[in-house]
């Protein structure tokens, strides 16, 4: 147990040298969200009104969201690169505990996350968005926003594990584009096409939007959708989901690279 | 130290290993010899615990490489076919890093990559990253990497493919080292020179399987250098294989003639000559090592003739 914290401390040292190695590329990590967001609340925002507020207070908590599940594509890429470059062997190889692999990625990777999520809400700040809820509500959005970044962990380790090759990383990075936009984090589901927008709402990313906005105070569009209703309850349940099926798959995954 | 029993492992229906046997003594290099496919890597993969076998048994510093995996992998090094370090990392960043996994503590894996470095020359490139290293660079940090326990038991597979021969010279050189300290050390190898520079025993491997195994001196009695001759005229063959003796083989597409040459020197000498006081006009002479290929082919015919 003692070891399966040390080495996971090693394992995660290593990532946040990878950062240190290439302060370059973590700038462009962290300031991708940024970009994004300023290209939708500036190109885009001026031609969409929101009931209640204007659109950038609407964007961000949706654009928080979609950072958390932009992480997603930094696990599965560094997870696929290490098993492929056979660094993973190396680390099976040695008298290390062989959870520190997985854990020490997603400790680093979390703490990525999260950097990421406050620099893109002090780029909110600044252009105008506020947290206009109680003092508890805030870290209450946050936590709910890392808890479905720490569900997209194993999802990510999972599929990194299952899907080594460069292909599966560049389908991976087109692939959460469609679905980011086909949830409320950017427009509300109840503007799109019916089945469209049931499967919007149903998304996952739905519902930690809907929360974040309740718990910040922020606008929302979303009044009778399945998502405004059950918001926050959703936001907890579905990363719940997710982790009970992707953790033990990502245990098993990484077990059966001795088959 | 290393004792494997009829084990197999197959990946749908490609048999990687078909009943493998092997047993190597403490503080012997034992050289794997084989072809692409022959199954090298999926053994090495065993050993260290990487791979679980379908079938057999397989004991590495006495302990079942199955059941316990933690225990082999506190007295094992390895250095895979293809270099396994950290390519953002620098050379010492890497090496630490191992060492901490390897429960060192933090000192003490500080003061080890520190020697590592400076025994595989590396000390000046430490603090580079490694995707900047040469190709020799890269392979004796893996090299380092691997020693980072000092384990009784090592293994390297294909360590020198795709080095220069200075690189090839310094990596069996570290190697020689090693086992004069007393390691055990299995070394694979498409090369029958290196098993031959380093191994005091070698198995050849096709398909999964041990086709023969001797010291190299035996293997090489057994396949051996050769005398060509290649005539000139189809009609010289018959001649020119009398006088290379009663094992001469002819390829007569090729005007080809050859036979064993136990002694180089000895059998060009009296080629040349015999063919001079018979007057026979030829195109080209000389001596052959044999590739690994013929070995193969050579050592299986053999085996078959033999059942
Ligand atoms: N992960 C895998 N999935 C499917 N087949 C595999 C896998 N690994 C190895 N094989 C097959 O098992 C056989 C033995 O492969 P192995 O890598 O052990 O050979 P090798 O002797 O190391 O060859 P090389 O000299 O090319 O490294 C080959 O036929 C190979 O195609
Ligand atoms: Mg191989």
């Amino acid at each position: 147990m003692r070891w399966a914290l040390a080495d996971g401390w090693t394992i995660t040292r290593r990532d946040l040298a990878h950062w240190g190695a290439r302060p370059g590329q973590f700038a462009v990590t962290l300031l991708f969200p940024v970009l994004i967001t300023l290209m939708f609340g500036y190109l885009f925002g001026g031609g969409l009104n929101v009931p209640g507020g204007d659109y950038r207070s609407y964007l961000m908590p949706g654009m928080f969201t979609m950072t958390m599940l932009f992480g997603l594509e930094t696990t599965f890429a560094a997870v696929a690169a290490d098993a492929r470059r056979g660094i993973t062997d190396r680390f099976r190889s040695l008298p290390m505990a062989s959870s520190a692999v997985v854990s020490g990625r997603a400790a680093a990777d979390l703490l990525a996350s999260a950097l990421t999520l406050a620099v893109l809400m002090a780029c909110g700040l600044a252009v105008g968005w506020r947290p206009e809820a109680g003092p508890g509500a805030a870290p209450a959005a946050v936590g709910l926003l890392l808890w479905l970044r720490f569900s997209l962990l194993w999802l990510g380790i999972y599929l990194g594990l299952r899907a080594t090759g460069p292909e599966a990383v560049a389908t991976v990075q087109i692939l959460v584009w469609p679905v980011a936009f086909l949830s409320g984090v950017l427009v509300s589901p109840a503007t799109m096409p019916g089945w469209l927008g049931a499967l919007a709402e149903w998304n996952p990313l739905s519902a930690t939007a809907a929360a974040a906005r309740e718990l910040f105070g922020n606008p929302g569009w979303e009044s009778g959708s399945v998502a405004a209703e059950y918001g926050p309850a959703l936001a907890v349940a579905w990363p719940a989901l997710l982790t009970a099926v992707f953790f033990p798959l990502s245990v098993r995954a990484f077990r059966r690279l001795n088959r | 130290m290393i004792s494997v029993q009829d084990l197999g492992k197959r990946y749908g229906a490609t048999p990687a290993l078909d009943g493998l046997h092997l047993e190597v003594p403490e503080g012997t290099v034992h050289g794997l010899l084989g072809p692409n496919g022959a199954g090298k890597t999926t053994l090495v993969r065993i050993l260290t615990t990487l791979l679980r076998p379908d079938t057999g048994q397989a004991r590495v510093a006495g302990l079942d490489v199955r059941t316990e995996a933690a225990r082999v992998r506190r007295r094992i090094g390895l250095v895979g076919q293809h270099a396994a370090v950290d390519e953002i990392l620098t050379g010492r960043q890497n090496l630490e890093m191992f060492g901490r996994l390897s429960h060192l503590g933090a000192r003490a894996a500080t003061g080890r990559a520190a020697d590592l470095l400076e025994r595989f020359g590396l000390t000046e490139a430490a603090a580079r990253p490694v995707n900047g290293y040469s190709g020799g660079m890269r392979r004796r940090l893996d090299l380092a990497a691997g020693l980072i326990l000092s384990p009784p038991v090592l293994f390297l597979d294909e360590p020198t493919t795709g080095l220069d021969p200075r690189g090839r010279a310094e990596v069996w050189s570290a190697v020689r080292e090693l086992a004069g300290q007393g390691t055990t050390v299995l070394l694979t190898t498409q090369y029958l020179e290196e098993a031959d520079q380093l191994a005091g025993q070698v198995s050849i491997i096709d398909a999964g399987k041990v086709v023969a195994a001797g010291t190299p001196a035996e293997l090489k009695a057994v396949v051996g250098d050769r005398i060509e001759v290649v005539a000139r005229h189809a009609g010289d063959l018959p001649a020119v294989a009398a006088l290379l003796g009663p094992q001469a083989r002819v390829e007569a597409d090729e005007l080809r003639v050859s036979a064993p040459a136990a002694d180089r020197v000895g059998a060009l000498t009296h080629a040349v000559q015999a063919l001079a006081e018979a007057g026979i006009d030829i195109a080209d002479l000389g001596v052959r090592r044999p590739t690994l290929d013929e070995v193969f082919l050579r050592l299986t015919e053999k085996m078959e003739v033999s059942r």
